[in-house]
């Protein structure tokens, strides 16, 4: 496998975009950054890979003008994942490793505030028996939190103390569009929202975009002087099957963290929109007690549709950067109940690398 | 560092019809699927990777449906990935599929692109208003005829090229059991009579919109090895280019040159028109054949109508295009690319059938989407890659 490593990261993450920006509006000027950080043009992007969805944003081919905003002539080379910027990540990953290009610039974007989130994201449910139905995320979530406090795996405490390490860690992200920790009574006392899960314990319907800038060998030493090398990546999907998946696991957690080495994280960045989805995340990854967790708060804060998942990436990369951590994971999910699951490696060292699947 | 090697070694589609009203959209995929991994002898225990091409979410109605999808595609428990890069989705994603095993990280990977538009409204799905985009609402036939006329107008061509397309491709489509459109009697003179829809664009010169589905598996060197007749990936590229731009050339679109330039540089070819035994190319309206034989480099610019006039796209043609009807002939739209890019894989596999170019040993499965502005393309060989 060729070393390659995340060398730049913007991100806009708010509970709604001011005004009704179209995304070639929302996309020029975190390009500008990842610009301003590389040094690049556009010209010097081997490959464009952008995440996002027509659903989301109620139209066909969402991502069509999104391309506008690159520019216009010379065309370049370039595709499109209908999911997370996380996996849009991956394919350019892929592109690097099969030599035809050495940098990449992937980008997603989405308006959740538009329309209903969670019902929108209902008509991702099995469309001829589930999406009748209309079992909305915030409701199968709570089936989820139910199901581990039934099963003796969590409390509504633990959940609450998940919320609390959140809220009180967004205090130092800008882009949190939710911040602000009290104290883990005060969190319990406050009302039900979908029992047995409170308004903190459900991410915020988030407005929001990113892009992460992949540069390979001495493409990425060029550009930082501490690269944050991706040393793994794995990906998996569980069936979709609500009714016949154990909701308190993540079969394709374990696969994909199996296949990576997690010894030595000091820091992970779990996309876990919902308190407990955390719990299940660490038991799945088996993370050591003295691992930070979502130092910028979490998708619990902020939540950006088809772009959270990446900005795990993103805010694991900056941290290596600084030379505050010299290795972390980072997480993105996808589909209900922690259905589908990507993980990512990144070291301060580009040797040591592991499974790529 | 190069690209490590990859072929095609299972090929499977659906029969394509209007209407598949005989099974879901899980049903419609496994039956192209099924049909693949016994072309290629494997199981879907054995694959390593599932790769899921379609088009936009609302031609079905269902948001992300690889999540539904994932344990009737065989998916579960494995990798996954969805694109969606419009008409050209289906290549795309072949050239997604083929690029995991080009890296060096999977052996065998599965790949998939379906439409099945009966259950919605595509005209409905493609109807969305957007703010501040001015509305078209005219169909892609209202959108591309602009173009067309174009076309007619710079090369000079006489105004019964589109006819001569649609009737090749509809009397090819009666030799492919699997194609939607099997009309008997289709002749130049019928499609010259047949209803004008768009001016230039008659009702015949316009492709179905089909159910139906395309699936590949594609395999690295050491398994390919041991599959007695692999396709070789030659070459394989994506070039997009903005769609708002005064000087975009829409007749000739400079991603699609670039495209060319770069497919045939890394397949190692330098004359087109005599190292590609036969191409499929996306014709969805039959004036597409002559205009992407020009910006594929078939032909020199404003020439492409003259191979096609003097029959040289025919079955026994110079280079004979779209021996198995084409889009013209089925277009579930997500699984169009894919589709030429399979048939293109089955033509040098000496597989096609009664559709079969004789001696087809090195062919082009092209796509392209949106407004003229994506495009997705390889070449396939019987031969291993030599450069």
């Amino acid at each position: 496998m060729r070393d390659v490593a995340v060398v730049g990261f913007a991100q806009r993450q708010m509970k709604e975009f001011d005004g009704s920006p179209t995304c070639v509006e929302l996309l020029v000027p975190l390009f500008e950054e990842c610009y301003g950080q590389t040094g690049w043009t556009r010209h010097d992007v081997g490959f464009w890979c952008s995440g996002s969805s027509d659903y989301l944003a109620g139209r066909s081919f969402s991502f069509v003008q999104a391309v506008d905003a690159i520019g216009v002539i010379p065309p370049v080379n370039e595709s499109h994942v209908e999911m997370d910027l996380a996996w849009a990540m991956y394919e350019a990953w892929v592109k690097i490793q099969t030599g035809e290009v050495d940098t990449a610039l992937v980008y997603a974007f989405g308006k959740s505030s538009a329309g209903t989130l969670r019902r929108t994201l209902a008509l991702q449910l099995e469309p001829y028996t589930m999406t009748p139905i209309w079992p909305d995320t915030v409701s199968l979530a709570g089936l989820q939190a139910r199901a581990g406090i039934d099963a003796g795996l969590w409390d509504e405490r633990a959940m609450a103390e998940v919320a609390q390490r959140s809220l009180s860690d967004a205090e130092a992200n800008d882009y949190a569009i939710r911040r602000g920790g009290s104290s883990v009574d005060e969190l319990l006392a406050r009302p039900m929202y979908a029992d047995p899960l409170r308004k903190h314990d459900c991410a915020p319907v988030t407005d929001g975009a990113a892009a992460i800038v992949l540069a390979a060998g001495d493409k990425a030493r060029e550009v930082r002087d501490h690269p944050a090398w991706l040393t793994g990546l794995s990906h998996h999907i569980d069936p979709i099957g609500m009714g016949t998946r154990d909701l308190t696991r993540a079969p394709s957690v374990q696969r994909s963290a199996a296949a990576l080495d997690l010894d030595g994280v000091e820091v992970a960045e779990l996309h876990a929109p919902f308190s407990h989805q955390e719990l299940v995340l660490r038991r799945e990854l088996g993370l050591a007690d003295d691992v930070a967790i979502n130092p910028s708060g979490g998708a619990l804060v902020s939540n950006p549709m088809f772009s959270a998942g990446g900005i795990r990436v993103g805010e694991v990369a900056r941290r290596i950067w600084s030379g505050d951590v010299t290795k972390g994971l980072a997480h993105a999910t996808s589909g209900p109940a922690l259905q589908q699951n990507l993980l990512a490696t990144l070291s301060s060292s580009p040797t040591d690398q592991e499974g790529a699947s | 560092m190069g690209k490590k090697l990859a072929a095609v070694i299972g090929i499977g589609q659906t029969h394509h019809r209007a209407k598949r009203l005989d099974v879901s959209m899980a049903g419609l995929c496994r039956e192209a699927i099924d049909r693949a991994l016994e072309d290629a002898g494997l199981t879907l225990d054995e694959v390593d990777a599932i790769v899921v091409g379609k088009a936009p979410d609302l031609f079905e109605g269902v948001m992300m449906p690889e999540l539904f999808l994932a344990d009737s595609l065989g998916a579960a428990g494995k990798p996954l990935i969805r694109v969606h890069t419009a008409g050209s989705v289906g290549g795309s994603t072949a050239i997604v599929a083929a690029s995991l095993v080009q890296a060096g990280i999977h052996r065998k990977v599965l790949t998939v692109a379906y439409e099945k538009q009966s259950e919605s409204n595509a005209m409905w799905a493609l109807s969305v208003p957007v703010p501040f985009n001015m509305p078209v609402h005219a169909g892609a036939g209202g959108y591309f005829a602009p173009h067309v006329r174009s076309y007619i107008r710079r090369s000079g061509a006489p105004t019964h090229i589109g006819a001569i397309v649609a009737a090749k491709d509809r009397t090819n489509a009666l030799k492919n059991p699997y194609a939607h459109l099997h009309n008997e009697g289709t002749t130049v003179e019928s499609v010259l009579a047949s209803q004008m829809l768009w001016d230039p664009i008659r009702y015949d010169e316009t492709c179905p919109s089909s159910d139906g589905a395309c699936a590949l598996v594609i395999a690295s060197e050491d398994v390919a090895a041991s599959s007695p007749n692999p396709a070789w990936i030659h070459g394989t590229v994506m070039r997009s280019e903005a769609t708002s731009a005064a000087e975009r050339d829409q007749v000739n679109p400079q991603a699609s040159r670039d495209a060319a330039a770069a497919l045939w540089k890394q397949a190692g070819i330098t004359s087109p028109i005599d190292e590609i035994d036969m191409a499929e190319i996306y014709v969805p309206f039959s004036w597409f054949e002559p205009m992407w034989l020009e910006s594929l480099g078939f032909t020199g610019e404003g020439e492409g109508w003259r191979l096609t006039e003097s029959g040289g796209t025919a079955l026994d043609g110079r280079l004979p295009v779209n021996a198995s009807g084409g889009v013209l002939s089925s277009n579930p739209i997500g699984a169009s690319g894919m589709l030429r890019f399979g048939e293109a894989a089955l033509q040098v596999r000496g597989l096609a059938g009664e559709h079969q170019v004789d001696g087809a040993r090195k062919a082009l499965g092209h796509a392209y989407g949106g407004g003229s502005q994506f495009f997705a393309m390889w070449v396939v060989g019987s031969d291993k890659p030599t450069s």
